[in-house]
């Protein structure tokens, strides 16, 4: 498509940022979600299991809803986009919302039944799954899918499973443990939190190899990303990433050595922060990558506006209320208490 | 029926009602059972009697049991139309992407956030924020029914826009939204949400009623939802009525299918209604019918001739009309006949209240009107369920009616692909679905708890009396143990 007119350039952009606002939000928040969750499976007896499960009951559902949110707008401002790409990553998708189903009755069916294990390991395995799944999709991200002229779907249906993709998957779990880690380190006391402390590092060298894994790899493997790479001025942001990242492991390294209970969760979403903007410069402006852009599958420009009066003007307001729900339930968390809070 | 486990079309649609039917039996109670514990909270503040607290904490361990599975059985819903319905979502997607959009920012959000402190926050917020906690609670469940209807009714009746190259191009937003199903379509889902959570509460508290257990809490409860009921049910029987008009005037296939009426009625001539038929597809006619002469004429125009002819299905070729004749016929019967049920049991019921038999000492005395009601309480899911048949089924073989078909909707997915979904996601469907009653059954038999002594942040005076008096920091606290 041909360049057009500044607003209807515009339009496209904002909705990019606004979508990657959401997927951010929701990578960061419904991260520490399922990391606690994949760390569930590892916790050595109920109490803690019940522990970890509280740490989250509150704030779960509105977790996993950026990702609702984010579906909703991608649908709404990149009707091509959602097609294409929800089409051509049917099963991994589907593993991934098997999984989310499964976390989601795990809170409500643990709680009423008297035999907790089960809804245990319902819990640690969703969560696996759905970050799994999501891993995989963002694999997919790296190689591109595949398209005809029109933009539709052209791949195969098992397209996304590849080695790399695999590894991408697993580097991925192993972020969310690392948020998990920290989110628990921020939550908890004694042994449990001395726990995940130790997890926490182990979880940075796991990721970190992933990530320097992936960023050799993917210029290597694919051309739209070597191309992309090695296009001035967006060689120096690609380099700035990995020093910038790099300072900020060694201060979280250095954290959780000195034992603190704040910084490691901020250092994380940094870095969190920090890989996904990298990840941002590597997309844009394509939705589906490697080639269609946003301008191609982007909705009509009076669509976006429409979309964008109402949901610019709620997402501070989403927002407030979201932080306001952390700081009525800040602090630690004290089991019995919030059983009985809960009224059983 | 091993054609239909190769067709991807009819698979893809095989889950999609599979999975709306399925999703539906969540939210149908919750989206109404948050009006009623809006009232109940409202009524604990303004009289301070801690029953109306047990009250809210009893039914609201109900409430998140079926509110989480909502939410879960919802996730694949939100993600469907793009995995199965992509040419579908590309080319309807300027308008109906947006309408999710919002109901994602601002239904979904609020009902996710406000959630937390509505269930686990009374010890943690003063009361007035709590109670705001759940309206806007119950204010985001009912906004998603509104999105979500708009939604639904703009496939029913597309307005505001053109269709150019199978894409549509939206040219007035306004006109979209208001198309002309959606004020009633909303109205009829939002007394169904509110009809079937009253009809649930009553039948549990007729049950319990009926064992004698708790009955001053329960003949509360009981005459609470039978309040609502007085208006609630009269009320849906008549915006039913509306709908069934307006499907009369804007879509006469699924109309035809309603009625299972093949033979055209011209105008200036009576209408029939059909009681009872056998709708065969192949003879294209009724193998066996019982009428009602003239009654059709009345129900659609009050006038005992038609102005306007009402097609019958042979007006169309096979291809242009709904093909489950029978299906629809039946649901919408069905649908009707729970209607009016519902409204005599209420009727009935406050018949017997005002002769002074429902006072909390005889109230269990009355068996059989208990039993009714007991029965009454699965009947409003039936009705729903039955109502999205009409709806949905009968504007087949349309997806957007009268201008995209939905075997030109579905994406071109390998079967095998799809039956695995398709299986997996009943099989866990079906678990949770059992698992919900257990659990359901577990809590009722458990009962509420009587002795919960009202929050704390009620004993703290809500208003600080005495002016500027030093109130320590909470923040060491957070740092131990809170
Ligand atoms: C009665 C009205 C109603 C109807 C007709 C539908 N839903 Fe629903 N849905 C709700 C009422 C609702 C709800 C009450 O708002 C839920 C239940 C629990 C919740 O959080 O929201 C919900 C949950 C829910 C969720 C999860 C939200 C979250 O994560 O918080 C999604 C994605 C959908 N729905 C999507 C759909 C779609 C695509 C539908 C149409 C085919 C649909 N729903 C029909
Ligand atoms: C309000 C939001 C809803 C929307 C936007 C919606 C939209 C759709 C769409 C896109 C289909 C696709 C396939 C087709 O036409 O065959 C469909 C089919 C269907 N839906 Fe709905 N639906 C909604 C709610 C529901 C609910 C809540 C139920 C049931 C409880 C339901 C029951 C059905 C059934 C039974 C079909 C299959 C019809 C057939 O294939 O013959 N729908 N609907
Ligand atoms: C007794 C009278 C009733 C009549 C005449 C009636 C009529 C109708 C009609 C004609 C439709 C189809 C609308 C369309 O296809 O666009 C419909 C849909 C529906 N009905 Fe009813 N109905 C009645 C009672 C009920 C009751 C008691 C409930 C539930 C408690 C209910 C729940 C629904 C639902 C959920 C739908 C689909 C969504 C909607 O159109 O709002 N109905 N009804």
């Amino acid at each position: 498509m041909q360049p057009l007119e500044p607003l209807q350039n515009f339009l496209p952009q904002v909705w990019f940022f606004i979508l990657g606002l959401f997927l951010f939000l929701y990578v960061l928040l419904d991260g520490f979600d399922l990391g606690v969750g994949i760390l569930s499976l590892t916790a050595k007896g109920e109490e803690r299991r019940s522990i970890l499960m509280t740490s989250l009951g509150n704030v779960w559902d509105a977790n996993e809803t950026w990702l609702v949110l984010m579906g909703g707008s991608l649908f709404g401002a990149f009707p091509l986009a959602y097609a294409t790409i929800l089409n051509a990553l049917y099963l991994p998708l589907v593993l991934m919302v098997v999984g989310l189903i499964l976390r989601a009755v795990s809170f409500e069916f643990r709680e009423n039944a008297e035999n907790k294990t089960i809804w245990n390991i319902t819990f640690g395995v969703g969560s696996f799954l759905a970050a799994l799944g999501q891993g995989f999709a963002l694999g997919t991200v790296f190689e591109g899918i595949k398209v005809d002229e029109l933009g539709h779907f052209a791949g195969g249906i098992w397209d996304w499973l590849t080695w790399h993709s695999v590894v991408v998957a697993l580097t991925l779990i192993q972020g969310y443990v690392l948020i998990g880690s920290t989110y628990l380190i921020l939550k908890t006391t004694g042994e449990l939190q001395k726990t995940h402390y130790r997890t926490a590092t182990i979880a940075t060298w796991t990721t970190l190899a992933g990530a320097v894994f992936i960023t050799v790899t993917t210029p290597i493997l694919w051309d739209h990303a070597r191309d992309l790479l090695f296009s001035r001025p967006l060689v120096y942001v690609f380099a700035a990433i990995p020093v910038l990242g790099l300072a900020l492991i060694v201060a979280l390294l250095r954290s959780l050595k000195l034992r603190q209970e704040n910084a490691p969760i901020i250092y994380t979403f940094l870095i969190f922060s920090l890989s996904f903007v990298g990840l941002g410069f590597l997309i844009f402006p394509n939705i589906i990558p490697p080639s269609v852009t946003i301008y191609q599958a982007a909705a009509a420009p009076s669509s976006l506006v429409f979309m964008l009066t109402f949901v610019g003007f709620l997402i501070p307001i989403v927002l407030g209320y979201n932080v306001y729900n952390y700081i009525v339930f800040r602090g630690k968390i004290v089991v019995k208490e919030e059983v009985s809070i809960a009224g059983n | 029926m091993l054609n239909v486990l190769s067709d991807t079309v009819t698979l893809s649609r095989l889950q999609f009602a599979l999975t709306a039917i399925f999703h539906m039996l969540w939210p149908v109670l919750t989206t109404g059972m948050a009006i009623y514990l809006v009232i109940v909270e409202a009524l604990w503040l303004k009289t301070r009697n801690v029953t109306y607290y047990h009250h809210a904490r009893f039914w609201t361990k109900l409430y998140v049991l079926n509110f989480g599975i909502g939410v879960a059985s919802g996730l694949p819903m939100a993600f469907q139309f793009g995995l199965n319905w992509a040419p579908f979502s590309e080319s309807v997607g300027d308008f109906l992407g947006t309408l999710l959009g919002f109901e994602g920012t601002m239904a979904f959000m609020l009902e996710a956030s406000f959630l937390g402190i509505m269930v686990f926050g009374w010890e943690r917020v003063p009361p007035l924020v709590h109670f705001l906690s759940t309206v806007l609670v119950a204010i985001g469940a009912n906004l998603s029914t509104f999105w979500i209807l708009t939604a639904n009714s703009w496939l029913q009746t597309p307005a505001g826009g053109i269709f150019a190259d199978g894409k549509f191009i939206v040219q007035d937003y306004f006109q979209a939204i208001t198309n002309p199903f959606m004020l009633n379509s909303f109205l009829h889902m939002f007394l169904a949400t509110l009809e079937t959570a009253l009809f649930v509460i009553g039948g549990i508290s007729a049950w319990y009623l009926i064992k004698k257990r708790e009955t001053e809490f329960f003949s509360r409860s009981f005459k609470l939802a039978l309040v609502v009921l007085i208006a609630v049910a009269p009320l849906q029987i008549f915006l039913g009525h509306l709908s069934a008009e307006q499907v009369y005037h804007y879509q006469p296939t699924k109309l035809a299918a309603m009625e299972a009426l093949w033979e055209t009625v011209p105008a200036n001539t009576p209408a029939d209604w059909s009681v009872l038929a056998l709708p065969n597809n192949k003879l294209e006619k009724n193998s066996w019918e019982l009428k009602v002469p003239g009654v059709l004429s009345y129900l659609l125009e009050l006038k005992p001739t038609l102005d306007t002819p009402i097609q019958g299905l042979k007006a169309w070729a096979p291809n242009d009309r709904p093909k489950m004749v029978g299906m629809v016929y039946y649901s919408f019967r069905i649908m009707i006949a729970i209607g009016m049920f519902f409204a005599a049991l209420m009727g009935i019921t406050v018949l017997q209240w005002w002769r002074g038999k429902l006072t909390t000492e005889v109230v269990s005395e009355n068996k059989w009107l208990l039993l009714s009601w007991v029965f009454a309480g699965p009947l409003g899911y039936i009705a729903v369920e039955c109502g999205w048949i009409v709806r949905c089924v009968g504007r087949q073989p349309w997806i957007v009616y009268g201008e995209l078909r939905t075997v030109e909707s579905a994406s071109d997915l390998p079967p095998g692909v799809i039956l695995f979904s398709l299986s997996g996601l009943m099989l866990m469907y079906a678990i949770f679905f059992l698992m919900t009653l257990y659990f359901g059954r577990k809590i009722l038999q458990k009962g509420p708890n009587l002795t919960l002594p009202a929050p704390r942040t009620l004993a703290q005076p809500t208003l600080v009396t005495e002016p500027a008096q030093h109130i320590p920091d909470q923040r060491p606290a957070e740092a131990s143990q809170s």
